[in-house]
């Protein structure tokens, strides 16, 4: 009987180019090899506004070059022309999708460099907001993995449960999606009667969806093919490239900013490193899914170990004509994405100095994205760059 | 975290060592020997993980302020470095061949402040702006409102709310501005 | 030869100046792209025909309006709540394309920056009459939040003709909703003339697109 000669098949190699001297390819535009596709700012399989510039020979990315700037808005020359408190409304909309740790950084920062300090259960409300932001957005870019593969129901899943979780912040600050809700100096209010109770029913709906998309996805035989080896990033890139979050956890490096440098009240709850090895798409997504039960947990927790009463603003100066000392800073959270903190640059008027972001998609998009799609087939370009989390809003500010 | 500092005065010379929290430190070092600094806190002590590379503009003094952010992971500590350079044909030496992700940090200041790196991997290239061809925007005297007003048509009827002219028309509305 | 000393092929990218490519039995072609491949016709104004044919074809587009899946600004984040079970908009016929050549409603939703705003207009172009555009959100009417930055429109009715304005920041999925409810009375009347307007004042558009994006590298108009 005759072997299958599929089975022994290997890709042709011979018309790829090779890599030169100083670590780049020699790609020949005109040899009528290669052609160059632009997956350009109107593309479902893109998140958010970002193009990438494709060279394809065959079936294969060659070359990638991420082109960015679509979403440009010059917020940190806006911060410049306003004071302190008028930077808030406009910070929030930096990244969209989790909009609470601009809000707690900028807080943060301006209460440090004016030598303020918030009282107790202010802390706990700020960490109940920002671990139900970072559920909503984790709800959204869990089941993404699968919708990048064409697997659409789980996507609806996790939109019916984060819309439940975005009720319980229409009833605790007032908005949606944009909230308002830390200021300098504590937060704005205290939590409605009956609050704990609802949540907890949400909370419930929550551990039925991780269950649920468990058998769906998780377990299903055509995204494990194609997930695992897909999308590999090597351990000692982590420190080359500056990989924080999830992407770095996935390949077996402890860091959590909540756990390292603890703030507000992180050090009494009881949390771990969620550590996968591994390093590929599978495994990152891994992380998150872990990453989602921990937050539910997490809430959880705050919910019973938070003290009835207590005083939620400090008393600070006249926020209009608070003229805050020369300094300089360096804040930083824990968003869903990784490490995000702000610099800023005080110079002993009303206005900020300087105030710039530093977001964890600067470095997985750019310098990462365009070093791992190299010798990637064109389906898996948008698993890829799913699985690093990129969000275009926080790149280009 | 003292005993960093210390290693560092023996062999570098800075100025003004600022412990801004219990594990953040800044201090101020001279242009030539930035990038020396650098490379000896990445090999000798530690600090393998490149947080920000950002810039200030002080011109009524006449500089930039650029600012290397560096963290180490073991020890958890961040240290922050500071030089300032000239505004007038400001240019830095690149250290792109330290960390994959500083070239992209470099050209974003390229475009942002006018400030050149040479050497720097796709350093002349529009990262951000499409057709920019007024000076570098981020530099302190760009005003960006009047740009806006004299380029996008604004809709009148624009009403300031800013609560000291309210009060002043409510409560002196004869005296003159 | 292109002179890039000249204003107008200052920003021409090399795959769109005269050149030569060699056909497939040998032979040399010369190719102008700005001609070869695109059509230099101005767009037309359509006069509606019979008015009981009109009134039963203008009820059939208000019934199935196929929307362009273009996220461009901060309001791209309550599009897909739209389409999840709470707010179903799949019950008033409302559908995501992702090319414009099937879509006959674009949604702007937020600010636009000059960059973007050449792709939309890019996009707005390519989409078949009858089109109708939504604007959400108060970045486009007067700018918004961000009136003072020197990287976003202020007004966006100066650009393309806007048939809704949605007001907000965000508009809530049920005032989108509301916003696609008043666009339906609107067809059904026979006042969304969007694509009429743009055709009858194509050179005032021109001339306001053309001030703001500096490097013009596409023809006039993108069929």
């Amino acid at each position: 009987m005759k072997k299958n000669k599929l089975i022994n098949w290997k890709p042709d190699r011979s018309r790829f180019p090779e890599m030169g001297a100083d670590g780049k390819l020699n790609v020949d535009l005109d040899s009528q090899k290669y052609i160059k596709v632009w997956q350009g700012p109107n593309h479902p399989g893109v998140t958010g506004n970002m193009s990438l510039e494709l060279t394809i020979g065959g079936d294969e990315v060659v070359e990638a070059k991420t082109h960015v700037g679509y979403l440009h808005r010059g917020f940190e020359k806006l911060f410049e022309r306003r004071k302190y408190i008028q930077c808030f409304p406009t910070c929030i909309r930096m990244c969209v999708p989790e909009a609470d740790s601009n809000e707690y950084c900028l807080a943060t920062g301006t209460e440090e460099l004016g030598g303020i300090e918030i009282p107790d259960m202010a802390k706990w409300l700020r960490m109940l907001a920002l671990e139900m932001a970072r559920l909503q957005a984790l709800l959204r870019i869990v089941p993404g993995q699968g919708g990048t593969m064409g697997l659409g129901i789980g996507v609806q899943w996790g939109l019916y449960v984060r819309e439940l979780i975005l009720d319980r912040f229409e009833e605790l600050t007032g908005g949606r999606i944009y909230h308002m809700y830390i200021l300098p100096g504590g937060v704005r209010g205290l939590l409605p009667d009956g609050f704990a109770a609802r949540m907890e029913d949400n909370l419930k709906k929550a551990d039925q969806f991780v269950k649920d998309i468990q058998d769906l996805m998780y377990n299903n035989a055509v995204f494990k093919k194609r997930t695992k080896d897909v999308g590999y990033i090597d351990p000692s890139w982590v420190d080359k490239f500056g990989i924080v979050g999830p992407v770095a956890r996935a390949a077996g490096v402890k860091r959590d900013v909540r756990l390292d440098y603890p703030y507000l009240h992180y050090d009494k709850l009881e949390f771990d490193y969620n550590i996968e090895t591994g390093s590929d798409i599978y495994a990152r997504s891994m992380v998150r899914l872990k990453d989602l039960k921990t937050t539910i947990d997490l809430i959880r927790q705050i919910l019973a170990k938070m003290p009835e009463k207590g005083d939620i603003k400090a008393l600070t100066p006249n926020v209009l004509h608070w003229e805050i000392p020369r300094g300089e800073t360096y804040v930083k959270s824990e968003s869903s994405r990784g490490e995000y903190g702000f610099y800023m640059v005080a110079d002993g008027s009303e206005f900020p100095r300087r105030i710039n972001l530093r977001g964890p998609s600067y470095t997985h998009a750019i310098p990462l994205l365009e070093k791992l799609l190299i010798n990637a087939n064109i389906s898996d370009v948008s698993s890829i760059m799913v699985s690093l989390g990129t969000c275009p809003p926080e790149i280009e500010r | 975290m003292k005993e960093i500092i210390e290693n560092i005065k023996i062999r570098f010379k800075v100025s003004d060592v600022i412990l801004q929290r219990q594990n953040i430190t800044f201090m101020t070092t001279g242009k030539e020997s930035a990038i020396p600094l650098i490379t000896w806190l990445r090999d000798y002590e530690g600090f393998s993980h490149f947080v920000l590379f950002s810039t200030v503009d002080w011109n009524e003094d006449g500089f930039f302020q650029l600012t290397y952010l560096l963290n180490n992971p073991v020890k958890k500590v961040d240290l922050g470095i500071r030089t300032f350079i000239l505004r007038k044909n400001a240019e830095m030496t690149s250290a792109h061949h330290l960390w994959e992700q500083v070239a992209t940090y470099q050209r974003e200041i390229k475009e942002m402040f006018g400030i050149n790196f040479p050497g720097s991997p796709r350093v002349g290239e529009s990262f951000l702006l499409e057709g920019w061809d007024d000076i570098p925007p981020m530099r302190r005297e760009f005003d960006t409102k009047e740009y806006s007003e004299k380029t996008f048509f604004p809709r009148p009827g624009r009403e300031s709310n800013d609560p000291a002219t309210y009060m002043k028309s409510k409560l002196y509305p004869n005296e003159e501005k | 030869m292109v002179n890039k000393e000249n204003e107008k092929d200052k920003f021409l990218a090399p795959e769109n100046e005269v050149h030569t490519v060699i056909g497939p039995e040998g032979e040399e072609i010369t190719v102008d792209p700005l001609k070869d491949y695109f059509c230099e016709a101005f767009p037309k104004v359509h006069e509606p025909k019979n008015k009981i044919v009109e009134n039963f074809i203008n009820w059939a587009r208000a019934e199935s309006l196929w929307v362009l899946g273009f996220g461009t600004g901060c309001g791209s984040i309550e599009i897909p709540p739209l389409l999840s079970p709470r707010y179903d908009a799949f019950r008033f016929g409302v559908a995501m394309r992702a090319t414009p050549r099937q879509s006959s409603v674009i949604i702007i939703s937020g600010y636009l920056s000059v960059k973007t705003l050449k792709r939309a207009i890019r996009s707005y172009e390519q989409m078949q009459n009858p089109k109708f555009v939504v604007a959400l959100g108060s970045c486009t009417i007067n700018g918004g939040m961000y009136w003072d930055s020197y990287n976003t429109i202020n007004r966006l009715d100066h650009y393309m003709p806007v048939d809704v304005y949605v007001a907000g920041c965000m508009p809530r999925p049920e005032a989108l909703l509301a916003g696609f409810d008043s666009l339906k009375k609107r067809i059904r009347a026979g006042r969304a003339e969007g694509a009429n307007e743009y055709a009858s004042n194509f050179k005032w558009y021109k001339a306001n697109q053309k001030k703001i994006i500096k490097d013009w590298n596409m023809p006039d108009y993108n069929w």
